[in-house]
């Protein structure tokens, strides 16, 4: 079996984005029962600065085409560089990360090597189907994220999937594999790059509710600014937007921007997580709407467990470091 | 800039799931969720008709859907659209998102040549944003994805800025261009009581009785649909049968209202938590 992995640099860091490792540990896992090998494919001006820590992420072979035009993302050059490449090494399965540049490319190399493409998938395994023997089954949330769904292309050569990022773990302990690397030739086209990158503007810190599955607000009972942290600590660690109720913006602990409720934004993530809020009628015009609701809070009588599906009755400030414990300890394996 | 094509879509309002919205069996009641225009669609619409203000281009909007999605074609009409389209056929069921491009893309080689092709960034309901670049592909387009800002327009070149993940970037594109409109991008138009006077009779093409057909005609209240026939395309390439990948199983993640577990305040309650913070997100369970 062959796993190619798209290889995507991050423009602002030059390191490799995150999700090329997940990529690349994960389709390690995937080959591993059957023999074969996970080969990384790149096209860009200048390699990755720790491009072969994916030798020690499970990669075996790693494809480079490397031109200066390609310092900018133009999606046709490169779609049309990757492409090749598929077509040169011919792989059952070709993996990219489900980032801009991952969902642009990918849709347009399924486009026209009429491959299926499964989009931002969470989980994929092999196992068999009917008289195709081993195939990828490739699981996805969809329907606004209320259902999981799991998609096949039995019939597909190659199959291909975008992974979302953070949700595929990279093993604390893999073996590092030699390094292989070799440069891939072909000539580009000038008409690949007929739109010019102006400018380049740092991400705007804008508060975007509806682009983030989990919520972590916290409200008037998180007490200090300095408890507050532990909520922004926790919500990196999930990789969550931070909110809160009026009470927690009137006593300075967040920002206006972030106000979550009838005067504020109006949220529905996956998952709201409500550290010391009551659960007013205002506040809950905000995210009652949210799928899943955890509450903690240290009064049992508290209206917001009401709407909640999960609950602890405790001091915020007592919860918050345990479960960052228990989260570690899961993100780690 | 002469002539923009939008493509829409009817979708249910998956951003409302409810405990009422699902089966007994887990699966969402799709008939119990109402049909909305996908909200991203009104963004890259709404762009169309800025353009339209500042260019006087025409703007077209065509939708592959059942002929209930004739409802979103009536809206944008009230927005502003000058011309519609369904294109509808039972064999198109089933379409993943090979087969729907493919079939966006003919009724357009069908329609003529744009100077902009205009998609939403994702519909609410596959959540796959796919379409809108396996449509440029197809077409062998010039493509900008996410765009979240118009900029300018001048003669050939259109500025505007994309949001891609770690950065913003602000590209100068050539026509003819496709690009998907993020809902940042603008704050769609409500419907304009002129356009809506104007439209309100408008009907599909197949509901129109034969003795209003001319009558329809001549107001201009005809709404086009273009069938596999009508557009002369490869059955076998739209529908299930077109479409590589499959679903395969469908497992419901929303909870019924009213669902309560108290977890004890200790060390293993808080274990249970993290438990369902982790689980619902990484698909494994
Ligand atoms: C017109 C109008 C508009 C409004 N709009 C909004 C709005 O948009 N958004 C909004 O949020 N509010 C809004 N409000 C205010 C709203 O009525 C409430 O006052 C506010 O939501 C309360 O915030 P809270 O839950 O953080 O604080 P409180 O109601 O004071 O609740 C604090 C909670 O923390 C718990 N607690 C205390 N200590 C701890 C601890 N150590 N650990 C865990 N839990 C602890 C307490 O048991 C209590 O339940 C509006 C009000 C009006 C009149
Ligand atoms: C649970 C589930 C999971 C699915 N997963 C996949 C998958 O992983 N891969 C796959 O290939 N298919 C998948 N499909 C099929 C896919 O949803 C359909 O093909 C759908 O018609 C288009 O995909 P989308 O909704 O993701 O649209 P997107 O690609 O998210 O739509 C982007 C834009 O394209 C335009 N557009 C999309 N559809 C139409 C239309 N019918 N008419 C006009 N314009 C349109 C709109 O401008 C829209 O904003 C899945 C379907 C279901 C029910």
């Amino acid at each position: 079996m062959k796993i190619a992995i798209f290889i995507e640099k991050n423009p602002v860091t030059g390191k490799l984005r995150e999700v090329t490792e997940e990529l690349s540990a994960k389709a390690s896992a995937l080959v591993e029962p059957f023999g074969g090998e996970v080969v990384g494919m790149f096209a860009g001006d200048e390699l990755p600065v720790n491009c072969t820590d994916l030798f020690s992420s499970g990669l075996n072979r790693l494809i480079t085409f490397r031109e200066k035009r390609l310092r900018d993302s133009h999606p046709i050059a490169i779609k049309n560089v990757i492409e090749k490449m598929i077509l040169s090494e011919d792989p059952d399965i070709v993996l990219f990360g489900a980032t801009s540049l991952g969902r642009e490319v990918a849709p347009l190399i399924s486009s026209s090597l009429k491959a299926g493409l499964t989009a931002d998938c969470t989980h994929l395994y092999i196992d068999d189907f009917k008289d195709k023997g081993k195939i990828l089954y490739q699981v996805r949330p969809a329907f606004g994220g209320n259902i999981l769904a799991t998609i096949i292309s039995p019939d597909s050569r190659p199959v291909m999937s975008t992974v979302r990022e953070g949700v595929m773990k990279v093993p604390e302990e893999m073996t590092k594999n030699e390094i292989r690397s070799e440069d891939f030739e072909m000539s580009l086209q000038d008409n690949w790059f007929i739109n010019d990158l102006l400018k380049i503007l740092p991400k705007d810190k804008k508060v975007n509710f509806n682009r983030s599955d989990i919520i972590v607000a916290g409200g008037a009972g998180v007490g200090t600014k300095e408890n507050f942290k532990l909520l922004s600590d926790l919500a990196d660690m999930l990789g969550a937007e931070l909110g809160g109720s009026r009470a927690a913006v009137d006593s300075g602990y967040i920002d206006k921007s972030r106000q979550i409720g009838q005067t504020g934004a109006v949220v529905r993530p996956k998952l709201y997580i409500a550290f010391g809020i009551s659960g007013s009628i205002q506040h809950r015009a905000g995210m009652d709407e949210s799928s899943k609701i955890i509450a903690v809070n240290s009064d049992p009588k508290a209206p917001i467990f009401d709407i909640s599906h999960f609950g602890i009755v405790e001091d915020m400030k007592t919860v918050i470091p345990v479960m960052m414990r228990y989260l570690k300890e899961d993100l780690n394996g | 800039m002469k002539k923009i094509i939008v493509m829409v879509k009817q979708v249910p309002d998956t951003a409302n799931v409810t405990g009422e919205s699902m089966k007994e069996d887990g699966t969402v009641n799709r008939a119990a969720l109402p049909a909305i225009f996908n909200p991203e669609d009104l963004n890259a619409l709404e762009m169309a008709l800025e353009i339209k203000n500042l260019t006087g281009a025409e703007v077209t909007v065509i939708t592959m859907g059942p002929p209930k999605a004739v409802d979103i074609l009536k809206h944008s009409l009230y927005m502003g659209a000058d011309k519609v389209y369904l294109i509808s056929d039972r064999k198109f069921a089933g379409s993943d998102t090979l087969a729907t491009s493919y079939v966006l893309s003919e009724a357009i080689k069908f329609l003529g040549k744009y100077d902009l092709y205009l998609a939403g960034r994702q519909a609410i309901d596959g959540d796959t944003a796919q379409v809108g670049p396996q449509v440029a592909e197809k077409l062998d387009l010039n493509i900008i994805s996410y765009v979240q800002n118009l900029i300018e327009i001048r003669d050939e070149r259109i500025v505007v800025e994309k949001d891609s993940d770690v950065q913003t970037e602000v590209i100068s594109g050539r026509i003819p261009l496709l690009m998907t409109v993020t809902s940042d991008a603008n704050d769609p138009r409500y419907p304009n009581s002129l356009n809506m006077l104007k439209h309100f009779r408008s009907e599909l093409q197949t509901d129109i009785p034969d003795e209003n057909k001319s009558r329809y005609e001549k107001n201009g209240w005809v709404i086009p649909v273009l069938t596999i026939d009508d557009l002369g395309i490869d059955p076998d390439k739209c529908g299930l049968g077109g479409s590589p990948t499959k679903v395969h199983k469908i497992k419901s993640i929303v909870l019924k209202g009213g669902d309560f577990t108290l977890f004890e305040n200790n060390a293993g309650g808080v274990m249970g938590l993290v438990k369902e913070i982790v689980k619902d997100y990484s698909g494994e369970n």
